[in-house]
């Protein structure tokens, strides 16, 4: 079948798509973009984290035919257009909350998701919000480190 | 038709020659005016920025024009004689390319491993553990892959199992191996014994009999995963030689192409391997997974061949971390001075050898601690069982151990009414202290003062969870399934301690090799750095940055991709990589340096006497004697010339154990931490939150601060994990594996996880380049037991077991 939707403000598609394809799936093997990660493929850790008109969702839960015409965005779309890193990865990068990495895909789609809805979290909150994403190296605390200093350099901003 | 998947197609941006998302290069300056961006700094990761742009290349990513997918069956059963097995109906299915068994292996070297070739790359005639490889697919889809291998018939005989010391070493129990013949197989008590290490020292009966108090306890550890969060996976493409490129997530390029090669019947050079971005290794990839496979599939196809695990794949994929139960006895005098410590420990190394016979050296020498006891009698032994196979995981056998010996210090303590930790203080090792191998420890070994300092940390505020309303659920135990507010909740504090060895020990030859070139680039000298370094996280990659610049005085550094082009830099395992490979950066950047000043000394030596009779150091892009007087820029020593040389690096040689009596020199460097757990338990429950898991290391010297506390943080987790949480339970009938997955399979969540401060200690080894002390694996060990005494303190109960479950809390 044929699945069309839109992936970070762009229009894609893809063709011979298997009805049991998911997709994290056509993200990655069908559309260029393996940026959102493949760790459980059981919806249990986060890593494939991309938001489906708005709201984040496991895309290896998802079935590609579920986003027929519907706004996916995924962490390649979270850096702006000239490449300039958004707030969160930024801050990820600054606060040494990335180690291996695999985690980060997801954990940022997810984090970005928090702040644009609670700009001011409290730890509880950043607890609460992530507790859907694994990760393996960090331990966590450089995650919540960057969380609260992407929180922190939105409010200076406003 | 409707139902048949089909590949993807070409992906847009794709040359069709080269393989696509494969690593590059990272190039990084300073990042600001104000900073050198040497040793010692924080310093960001130079793949930082690809990895939350999602651009990074994992070994996941990879992708090639036309290329297959692999997929392996295996073994449905965990103990079998196999009959038979009929490819047909999948070789018949549309869209797949080929079906291998072990008939179509291509030479006579069928089996691999680590340090005994026992693992079989398909298996022949008998499978030994649920889950072992039995047959490949490559098809052009990988559902079609998958479907297809779900058509092999294969004709099972099951056999009994072996799954325990009493079951495997029986005098009528089955061999695991039959016919072994390997190095260790001549001094084991039984062939279902991997390996045995005793160490005896001093007169343990003697010494018993001066003890004023004597503490026994019997213990369990459970099968720890790893849990990396990339799945094992990778790409092999056939080249026009008959050789093959691999793109691969390892910990060790090296070690797998001498595994590789023999077996597809090709000279190494023909097998050329890169490493392909890895997502967390901590051990579980250090034996093969898909690496002769896919090699295998591609050969036989000609096309490019990917295999990606799932994750209920990748539970039978790796190795996971011995299980182990253990005995000791301790002694100590009324004025609380250890007397003896008697131990035994029994590690399930499951069906293949992998790292046993290390695991065991290491649970063996490390078995009672940091702690001086002059008496000992020590034995430790892997097992050949059908459970999983187990081998290497972040602290190695040390982390067992620890569990066992801390809870006996305390057990000990309270027997003497004395405070755990001025227990622990009183025994405490310190430099010149003599091993139980009758090493002596020649560097720093602050084992009373980490404790002092994570003792002294302030303690998390009382009842944190309260809140103006009643009370935040999330820091509860139970958290958000909100199944109290505080009843029955009781806070428990707990202190540990641990050792663990650094590099490869046991005289193994243990070097690590890195490429260094200077040059002008616009004007500017430009450092690159080429090691087979496997970078699985740690960032290695960005202490090798910090190391060009502070040896060679420039700001951009170029780190190349890590493959067999240049010599073996050896496994990122055992706490090494910073000192072997950041020794071997240090190594080769200081012979470098010196071809620079001899070229200097030529061209511009006769303008300034310095050159002959001063110091002098790169600094700042120019050579600069160690007055600070500046000689001359480097750009203009090297005008169009470069350096470029290739060197090994060693860390002192170590011995063997002795066989019968564990004596012998055979560590380099020890690694040493403490941790405070503050645990609040739900006594009705039998939940467990862990509050505050506080932890003192000493690092020797930190060459990025940020990332050092990023590794004590993780490694604490990690050991959280399996104190509250992590078990892959095997059926002791049938040994299958019972929970492979994340559903089933619990690791520690944001929630789950506690702060962690840390306080960093840096004494210098005089050994170590830099001072330097590894720092990855000695977090795991004291966290677990830590934990356990916390909940033990809060509950009174002995808890002899890891991980604790609830129904260990509630007697229910």
């Amino acid at each position: 079948m044929r699945v069309t939707m839109t992936v970070n403000g762009r229009p894609q598609e893809a063709d011979d798509v298997w009805e049991g394809e998911s997709l994290l799936y056509v993200l990655r093997e069908r559309m260029g973009l393996p940026g959102s990660k493949n760790a459980c493929e059981q919806g249990e850790c986060g890593s494939c984290t991309v938001r489906l008109d708005g709201v984040p969702v496991c895309s290896c839960l998802v079935a590609a035919g579920q986003a027929q015409d519907r706004e996916v965005t995924t962490v390649e779309g979270l850096s702006g257009e000239d490449g300039e890193l958004c707030t969160v990865q930024q801050a990820f990068v600054d606060a040494g909350a990335v180690q291996c990495g695999f985690c980060t895909p997801g954990l940022l789609v997810a984090a970005d998701e928090l702040l644009e809805r609670n700009p001011e979290p409290t730890d509880g909150d950043i607890r609460e919000a992530l507790s859907g994403n694994l990760c393996r190296c960090t331990g966590y605390e450089k995650i919540l480190d960057a969380v609260r200093l992407a929180a922190a350099r939105t409010g200076q901003a406003v | 038709m409707a139902d048949q998947p089909r590949t993807a197609p070409a992906r847009p941006g794709t040359s069709a020659a080269a393989p696509g998302r494969i690593p590059t290069s990272l190039t990084q300056g300073t990042g600001s005016a104000t900073t050198k961006g040497g040793i010692g700094e924080s310093t960001l990761r130079p793949d930082g920025i690809l990895k939350v742009t999602g651009e990074f290349a994992y070994s996941s990513d990879l992708w090639h024009e036309d290329m297959l997918w692999g997929y392996t069956l295996r073994s449905t059963v965990a103990h079998a004689r196999i009959l038979s097995i009929d490819t047909g109906e999948a070789l018949a299915t549309s869209g797949v390319y080929a079906v291998l068994t072990y008939d179509d292996l291509p030479t006579e070297v069928k089996n691999y491993g680590l340090e005994i070739r026992d693992t079989p790359v398909l298996a022949h005639g008998k499978v030994r553990h649920h889950g072992e490889p039995v047959a490949l697919v490559a098809a052009d889809h990988p559902e079609t892959a998958r479907r297809a291998a779900a058509k092999i018939r294969v004709e099972y005989e099951e056999l009994p199992v072996v799954t325990d010391e009493a079951s495997a070493t029986a005098p009528d129990a089955i061999l695991v191996h039959e016919g072994r013949d390997d190095h260790h197989s001549g001094h084991v008590p039984h062939p279902n014994v991997v390996h045995r290490q005793p160490i005896v020292r001093g007169d343990a009966d003697a010494a018993a009999a001066r003890a004023d108090v004597v503490v026994r306890g019997d213990y369990v550890f459970g099968m720890q995963d790893q849990a990396f969060l990339g799945p094992e996976s990778g790409l092999a493409v056939p080249a026009e030689d008959g050789g093959v490129d691999l793109y691969v997530a390892t910990q060790w390029l090296h070690s797998d192409l001498r595994q590789i090669a023999p077996v597809l019947g090709l000279p190494e050079s023909k097998v050329r391997m890169t490493l392909s971005g890895v997502g967390g290794a901590f051990g579980g990839r250090e034996d093969l997974s898909m690496q002769i496979h896919g090699c295998l599939l591609a050969l036989r196809t000609g096309k490019p061949v990917k295999i990606v695990y799932n994750r209920f794949e990748s539970f039978f994929g790796h190795v996971h971390r011995h299980p182990a139960r253990l005995r000791y006895e301790h002694g100590a005098t009324r004025d609380g001075k250890l007397t003896h410590v008697r131990c035994r420990i029994v590690l399930d190394g499951g069906a293949y050898a992998s790292a046993s016979p290390a695991v065991v050296g290491n649970a063996a020498s490390l078995s009672i601690g940091p702690y001086v006891v002059d008496d000992v009698d020590i034995e430790a032994l892997a097992l050949y069982t059908n459970n999983p196979p187990c081998g290497a995981m972040r602290g190695f056998g040390a982390v067992q151990a620890c569990f066992a010996y801390e809870a006996q210090m305390d057990k000990v303590a309270a027997e003497l009414d004395l405070d755990p930790v001025e227990f622990r203080q009183r025994n405490a090792m310190e430099q010149g202290t003599i091993m139980p191998t009758g090493q002596p420890v020649d560097s720093p070994a602050p084992v009373a003062e980490l404790l002092r300092r994570v003792k002294a940390m302030p303690l998390p505020p009382e009842q944190q969870w309260r809140t103006t309303e009643g009370a935040d659920v999330r820091a509860l135990p139970g958290g958000l399934s909100n199944t109290t507010h505080g009843e029955g909740v009781v806070r428990g504090v707990g202190y540990a301690v641990g050792i663990k060895n650094v590099g490869f020990s046991e005289g193994f030859d243990d070097y690590s090799t890195a490429r260094v070139r200077i040059e002008v680039i616009n004007g500017e000298p430009v450092a690159t750095v080429h090691t087979a370094m496997a970078e699985v996280g740690q960032g290695g990659v960005t202490v090798h940055a910090q190391i060009a610049r502070s040896e060679l005085g420039v700001t951009q550094v170029t780190i190349q991709p890590a493959d067999t082009r240049v010599g073996s830099a050896g496994s990122t395992s055992a706490s090494r990589q910073t000192y072997m490979t950041g020794g071997a950066v240090k190594n080769t950047c200081e012979a470098v340096r010196e071809k620079v000043l001899d070229l200097g000394r030529r061209r511009f030596g006769t303008y300034h006497p310095a050159w002959a009779t001063a110091e002098l150091l790169l600094e700042g892009g120019r050579v600069v004697t160690d007055g600070g007087e500046a000689l001359a820029d480097i750009a203009d020593v090297l005008g169009d010339e470069s350096v470029d040389l290739e060197l090994e690096f060693r860390h002192r040689p170590t011995q063997a154990f002795d066989l019968r009596t564990g004596q012998g020199n055979g560590h380099v460097q020890y690694s040493f931490a403490a941790h405070r757990a503050v645990v609040e338990v739900d006594t009705e429950l039998g939940l467990v939150k862990v509050v505050e898991l506080a932890c003192a290391q000493d690092v020797g010297k930190a060459l990025n601060p940020l990332s050092v506390v990023g590794q004590i943080q993780g490694g604490t987790t990690q050991g959280l994990g399996v104190a509250v949480m992590e078990e892959i339970v095997v059926d002791p009938k049938t040994a299958k594996v019972r929970n492979p997955s994340f559903t089933d399979y619990l690791i520690p969540t944001i929630l789950d996880t506690p702060t962690i401060p840390v306080d960093v200690l840096e004494l210098a080894d005089e050994h170590a380049p830099y001072g330097l002390r590894g720092v990855g694996e000695a977090p795991t060990l004291s966290s677990t037991p830590a934990v356990l005494a916390a909940i033990r303190q809060a509950t009174g109960l002995e808890l002899n077991r890891t991980p604790v479950r609830p129904e260990h809390l509630t007697g229910a």
